[in-house]
């Protein structure tokens, strides 16, 4: 069975159907990218991927556990190694960005009340282990993060807080990384290094779903490259086999 | 020649974006230096703060000061438990009092009808109170922001209520008379706590344990989730944070001090009626924390020094001393809307 595996996902929004009997298969270690014109349903997937969104009807199954993620509490799914980033950045704003890291490893760590108030040896190396971890994470982007670790997040640029929100969801250490529209707001040279980060991520074994509009970012970035419109899958394939898909062209420029 | 500067690399790397806040040390002004010597976290400064609390007792004469300062002490541990919910995890409590009253009047109860050691009931009123705040939390978590406003304004009423009305437990109106002064000691040797002194480091010392616990729980795990919930909700759940968990757990966590506070005014006042715990009690309590700056335990003291103290130096004023709070309050949220120590938080324009 295929690592993460989608089956006739539905999800309605009263009278619209957003994702209608969407099916998806991601192998380990796959980088896939998602395009589609605006409201195709990807960034829906993606809500209902990570448990904000209840769903209609389907099924997901991942990494081999036996219980379909839609019947999870959306604070469950992180834990079985589903991170994501959100389209209209949602950093945690008043927090430093260190913070914002350790806050990502959440579900990494079990110190509860009593072990905090006590300062309980395990909770105290717990932190510290955290810490380095989240430092660790932030290297990956350089010294972007690094040199602003402490400051609060939305004193950060719009290209650091895209940084922040992949690295706040790289923290929880998850085998699967949702990433929503990483190089809005960028320019050229920002994305391409943005492709290598996610490159080097992929390369620590994490398979990356993500959706873009930017077409060379896809063409540099994804192997396989899946079409949505109207919330079904409208084509498969490599990035050439979609760019001259007769129903890709369609659904963006519409019929002759 | 080597082609390849990294110094140069490293600045055209810089042109492509990216912030470089934090980059360059900035070089700090001779005043922001000498500002940090006298900084809260210099172990000098801390030292200091707490021998002039110490000897606060041997400097005031007057009991009306003492009594005044000993009510700001009250009133500094209640702020603190709601200042975990509201400016931590950013849920409005307005019902705060409930935590409070089920504090006093489990002490109160508990010390005139059992005869227990007030020692004792101090770890049952604060039971009581965390099962509140449980309950409490639990229907808190379908609301949000206003509603929930309203759904703890309803709760701090059904306390007010049930106190007032249920005469066989609080004996209603007419309130618990005489509640025992508590006592320290053993079998003969027995100091009993009834003077001024005795109630002012009684109250310094729960302000320490309440000070001690919010600055151990905001530098920790469950501290970042709260702190998470309050920033963005939607996103602190998929970042694994339990809502349900975690919002209880401040309510709860406030309750605590609440009641704590409230055993401590049972004892101090030796009376408890329902009178002390309307809904202009919680209305009290809250402008603490948001005249100090939510968040801040340095702010909800000097908070809780203004509000409680502020109308007893007015008091010469008799009437007006109300209308100048009322006054400085109106201003003081026009010019300082953060709070006194508060941090100027960033605003979201919008929320998804």
């Amino acid at each position: 069975m295929a690592f993460l595996s989608v089956r006739s996902l539905i999800k309605r929004f009263d009278g619209l159907t957003a994702l209608n009997s969407f099916s998806l298969d991601v192998e380990e270690g796959e980088i896939v990218g998602i395009i589609g014109p605006n409201g195709s349903g990807k960034t829906t997937f993606f809500n209902v991927l990570s448990g904000m969104y209840q769903a209609d009807g389907g099924e997901v199954l991942f990494n081999n556990h036996p219980v379909n993620l839609l019947k999870l509490k959306t604070h469950q799914i992180i834990g079985l190694g589903i991170a994501r980033t959100f389209q209209n950045q949602r950093p945690f704003n008043n927090l430093s960005v260190l913070e914002n890291l350790m806050i990502g490893g959440h579900c990494r760590t079990r110190a509860g009340l009593f072990s905090a108030l006590l300062r309980l040896p395990g909770a105290c190396k717990e932190r510290r282990q955290l810490k380095a971890h989240a430092r660790k994470v932030m290297a990956l982007f350089g010294d972007r993060l690094r040199s602003v670790e402490m400051n609060p997040a939305w004193t950060l640029s719009y290209a650091n807080r895209r940084r922040l929100e992949i690295a706040r969801a790289l923290t929880s250490d998850g085998k699967l990384l949702l990433i929503d529209e990483p190089t809005a707001g960028m320019n050229p040279a920002e994305s391409l290094q943005l492709a290598q980060t996610i490159q080097a991520i992929n390369k620590r074994g994490m398979a990356v779903l993500v959706i873009e509009h930017d077409m060379n970012f896809i063409k540099k970035l994804c192997p396989r490259v899946i079409a949505l419109d109207y919330g079904q899958k409208i084509a498969e394939g490599s990035y050439d086999e979609i760019r001259n898909h007769p129903k890709v062209i369609e659904a963006y420029l519409g019929r002759d | 020649m080597k082609l390849e500067n990294p110094k140069n690399e490293n600045n055209l790397d810089d042109l492509a974006g990216g912030s470089q806040a934090g980059l360059q040390k900035q070089k700090q002004s001779p005043l922001v230096r000498m500002a940090g010597l006298v900084a809260l976290s210099q172990w000098y400064v801390k030292l200091l703060i707490v021998l002039v609390c110490l000897i606060i007792p041997w400097v005031v004469a007057s009991n009306y000061a003492m009594r005044v300062i000993i009510y700001i002490g009250l009133y500094i541990v209640l702020a603190l438990g709601l200042n975990v919910v509201m400016g931590y995890t950013g849920l409005l409590n307005i019902g705060h009092a409930a935590f409070y009253a089920v504090g006093a009047y489990s002490t109160a109860i508990l010390m005139v009808k059992f005869g227990m050691s007030f020692w004792l009931t101090i770890p049952v009123g604060m039971f009581f109170g965390v099962l509140l705040g449980i309950v409490l939390g639990f229907p808190t978590l379908r609301v949000r922001d206003d509603y929930l406003a309203i759904v703890t304004l309803g709760f701090g009423q059904i306390v007010y209520i049930v106190a007032n009305n249920w005469m066989g437990l609080t004996r209603g109106p007419r309130g618990i008379p005489g509640i025992p002064a508590p006592r320290i000691g053993f079998a003969d040797w027995q100091i009993v706590l009834e003077s001024y002194p005795a109630y002012y480091y009684l109250i310094l010392f729960f302000i320490f344990v309440a000070i001690y616990a919010c600055v151990q729980i905001m530098d920790s795990r469950v501290g970042l989730a709260w702190m998470a919930i309050r920033e963005d909700e939607d996103v602190a759940a998929v970042m694994g944070i339990n809502l349900v968990y975690y919002k209880t757990m401040a309510f709860g966590f406030s309750a605590a001090l609440g009641a704590l506070a409230g055993s401590f005014f049972a004892v101090f006042q030796s009376f408890v009626s329902p009178n002390s715990f309307t809904i202009l009690e919680s209305v009290i309590i809250i402008t603490i924390p948001i005249l100090g700056g939510l968040g801040s335990i340095p702010g909800t003291i000097i908070g809780a020094i203004i509000m409680i103290g502020g109308p007893e130096i007015f008091r010469a004023a008799s009437e007006y001393r109300m209308v100048i709070m009322g006054a400085f309050m109106v201003i003081m949220m026009i010019v300082r809307p953060q709070g006194l120590f508060g941090k100027k938080l960033y605003q979201p324009t919008y929320k998804m």
